[in-house]
């Protein structure tokens, strides 16, 4: 018994004790950290505010003398844990140290991991800048004063981005806490070469897609190919079905808990999935979105809603080339016009603790620079820049196409775990709500709904 | 030099100075400690009962005020709110994994008592009987509880996965049946609600077979063999004499056995969580505890509500085990 109670114990302790919990979540990324922060007493700050991080906007060749003079260094924490983005991370973080003079510590930390201790993390030494996601996940954070204001970087470079981006960093209290890097878009995905052999066409409205989807069930295709072992993936899903049934602003306030699940609003996009799931992959409990997205690289399923990122599975380029997507079809309803999509940001935040924050700041000024983002998205092709000076002309077409979808869109949503709080959107909330869904469609909704809700208002108030 | 201690109306001490008399003559003893033998005693009794008290008793405890709280685990501790027993009155009527997770933990304390147990106790008999080959036996049986459950659960997924794993490929070549392994058609068995659970408890069970079997291997290896041959010049069999004279020498062991085995049952988590994070039909509570602990905006008194819940499952078997222990302890 002794060894299960003392495993208990250390779980328990680690959310008491911030500085307990650093031995065994953050580790080594934050020993570091401390070591980077303590070994050069930030010198940056010495050299005088804003003055080190400025130049870096300019853009031009010649970064800060002062900085470069002071030279200075930052940590970073990064949840880039995967070979390629590691990599391409590294690169930006060279442009930027050949650019101001400032060293940044990449400490990087497997992502599932990072986002479990995030918590304790950000109380204990944290990084000076971390990555993380926009929306409700930004705006905790900044709520719970664990992030630094970066306004004032945002007054320098908010030129370069849209409405869209800069609502997507706000906080809930006004001021700025997040810089965009990239985003991608929710999207049905083919292969095109696999269309163009069966005769398909891309449907623009639902009944086009029923159509083509009864198509693909006589030429004994799965039409939609579907995982969700991981619990998120069916979240884009009812994103998208609620937004074109029922509109962005609904989605909203639905995420915000302002609308209630009861609602029969609600209630018809669960109608409206249990009558489409036929045409989706039978069993998609027991498959992960990898495996989905193979079904469809495979030619065993016609085409795929998800993230652009499904394109990572295409690891051989002629497959990726042969990849493309449309937005998910109308429903002729009022929304249509909005054609409101998921494309959930990537981005950076400085924390509260931050030893060296104006070295930190002028990191997020060069993340902010479309340089910044060509250098990464050159190995992520499945991606688009956030900012508008980004070169697009070395786009691929699939990103091209990316772009054109998510400026096509009137309205952006992040997505469900990204818009709502967290330990409602989470394995125990929505996750298993959505599971159970799909595990039984034909169930009382009401009920169901009924579920959904009392445990939304089961939930302590969100402060 | 103790003489003068000893009241003139106490027994004489014996040879070896062991005494059944009272109060006066322990002092004595006592006093009999140099500062040396002090420290040893004190540092023998007090780091374990310091590492006892602060790494279990605590938090232990810390968990139950927890439970009673409110808490997101950022800022400091007046950030904790008391709401009495709304944690546990959520736990029990709007929390669906809840009872499902309670479900799943008696469920796998069931097949681990009744099956996994029973095999690995009947491996070790039989491998008691030193037959050809029980060294490589031995190995086999062994080799899964050298792996951590989580490689345990990264095996088994190879061999359950739809539509390229070992189960269903090796179905559809026996059967030259392609449906077994076609999307829509092919058993799903780790997906599958209702299913998975067992798919899992026979994983869980490779692995727990051999742990038992080990265990009991070496009670049966301590037992004398006279006892064996007296049972036979007595004209018992095989069957008679392992129930009615083996099993019952091996109480102690078959104590050991079975503590083990709820231990086993009520921690069961890794190979939950690497299949499919405790989603979907393998809700169980320790890993309702982790998910409500873990991320942002984690829910801590509402886990610790939960750590509570199996703190006192688990203490049934803890005051059993005691209660055994106590009893069979020479005095």
């Amino acid at each position: 018994m002794a060894e299960h109670d003392s495993l208990q114990s250390v779980t328990r302790r680690q959310v008491l004790k911030g500085g307990a919990a650093l031995a065994a979540l953050g580790g080594v990324s934050a020993f570091l950290a401390a070591c980077g922060g303590g070994s050069s007493p930030s010198p940056s700050a010495s050299t005088g505010g804003g003055g080190g991080a400025s130049p870096s906007t300019g853009g031009g060749g010649g970064a800060s003398p002062s900085t470069a003079a002071g030279g200075g260094s930052i940590t970073f924490g990064s949840n880039y844990s995967d070979d390629v983005p590691k990599k391409a991370m590294q690169a930006v973080v060279d442009g930027f140290k050949a650019k101001s003079g400032i060293d940044v510590t990449v400490n990087t930390v497997e992502h599932g991991k990072f986002q479990d201790t995030i918590n304790a993390y950000l109380q204990a030494t944290p990084d000076d800048a971390f990555t993380w996601f926009a929306g409700y996940r930004m705006r905790f954070f900044a709520a719970q004063g664990l992030a630094s204001d970066i306004s004032d970087v945002w007054g320098k470079v908010g030129s370069n981005y849209s409405d869209a981006f800069k609502t997507a960093s706000t906080g809930d209290d006004g001021k700025q806490y997040f810089i965009p890097f990239y985003n991608y878009p929710w999207v049905v995905i083919y292969r095109k070469s696999f269309w163009q052999e069966k005769g398909y066409t891309i449907p623009k409205t639902i009944d086009e897609f029923k159509t083509l989807a009864e198509k693909m069930k006589s030429d004994k295709l799965i039409p939609l190919a579907f995982g969700d072992k991981d619990g998120w993936p069916a979240m884009g899903t009812f994103d998208i079905l609620n937004m074109r049934m029922n509109g962005y602003d609904f989605h909203v306030s639905l995420m915000a808990g302002k609308d209630k699940w009861t609602d029969p609003k609600t209630k018809a996009v669960f109608q409206k999935w249990a009558e489409l799931l036929p045409y989706f992959d039978p069993q998609p409990l027991g498959k992960t979105w990898q495996e989905a997205a193979q079904d469809m690289i495979n030619k065993k399923a016609g085409m795929y809603f998800l993230g652009t990122f499904a394109g990572e599975q295409a690891t051989d380029k002629a497959v990726h080339d042969d990849l493309d997507f449309f937005p998910f079809p109308t429903f002729g309803t009022q929304y249509d016009a909005e054609a409101a999509i998921d494309a959930p940001i990537d981005g950076f935040m400085v924390s509260a603790k931050a030893k060296t924050v104006d070295g930190a700041k002028a990191f997020m000024e060069y993340l902010s620079t479309g340089e910044a983002q060509g250098i990464f998205l050159a190995s992520s092709p499945n991606n688009v820049a956030a900012g508008k000076d980004a070169d697009t002309s070395k786009y691929s077409p699939f990103q091209q196409k990316m772009a054109e979808i998510i400026g096509g869109a009137q309205k952006i949503a992040q997505f469900l775990d990204r818009d709502t709080r967290p330990d409602f959107a989470g394995a125990n909330g929505m996750q298993g709500f959505l599971q159970d869904f799909l595990g039984n469609p034909s169930q009382d909704l009401d009920a169901f709904l009924g579920k959904i809700q009392s445990f939304y208002d089961s939930l302590p108030p969100a402060s | 030099m103790t003489a003068s201690a000893v009241p003139p109306y106490a027994p004489p001490a014996d040879a070896d100075g062991a005494s059944a008399s009272g109060r006066g003559r322990r002092r004595t003893r006592y006093s009999l400690l140099t500062q040396r033998d002090k420290l040893t005693i004190g540092a023998m009794v007090g780091i374990p009962a310091f590492i006892h008290i602060f790494l279990i008793w605590l938090p232990a405890l810390g968990s139950v005020v927890l439970s009673f709280t409110s808490w997101n685990g950022i800022g400091g501790l007046d950030k904790i709110k008391w709401i009495g027993l709304k944690n546990y009155e959520n736990l029990a009527s709007v929390y669906q994994p809840f009872w499902p997770a309670v479900q799943h933990n008696l469920l796998w304390l069931a097949v681990f008592l009744f099956i996994a147990t029973p095999l690995g106790m009947l491996m070790a008999v039989l491998l008691d009987q030193n037959i050809r080959g029980t060294r490589i036996y031995q190995s086999v049986l062994y080799m899964p509880v050298v792996l951590s459950l989580a490689v345990v659960g990264f095996i088994w997924e190879l061999m359950y996965s739809p539509g390229q794993g070992f189960i269903n490929n090796l179905l559809a070549t026996v059967t030259n049946d392609p449906r077994w392994v076609t999307p829509g058609t092919a058993i799903d068995w780790t997906g599958t609600k209702g299913l998975n659970l067992f798919a899992v408890l026979v994983a869980a069970s490779w692995r727990h077979v051999g742990y038992i079997m080990v265990l009991y291997l070496a009670g049966l290896k301590s037992v004398d063999n006279t006892l064996r041959e007296a049972a036979a010049i007595d004209g018992a069999n095989g069957r008679q004499t392992f129930f009615r004279v083996i099993f019952p020498v091996l109480a102690p062991i078959n104590v050991v056995v079975l503590v083990v085995t709820i231990i086993e049952s009520l921690r069961a988590f890794d190979i939950v969580y690497v299949t499919n994070k405790g989603l979907n039909g393998l809700e169980l509570l320790s890993v309702l505890i982790v998910t409500n602990l873990l991320g942002e905006a984690s829910l801590v008194g509402f886990g610790s509500a939960i750590a509570v819940v199996l703190l006192l499952i688990s203490i049934g078997p803890i005051i059993f085990y005691l209660y055994r222990t106590m009893r069979t302890q020479p005095t």
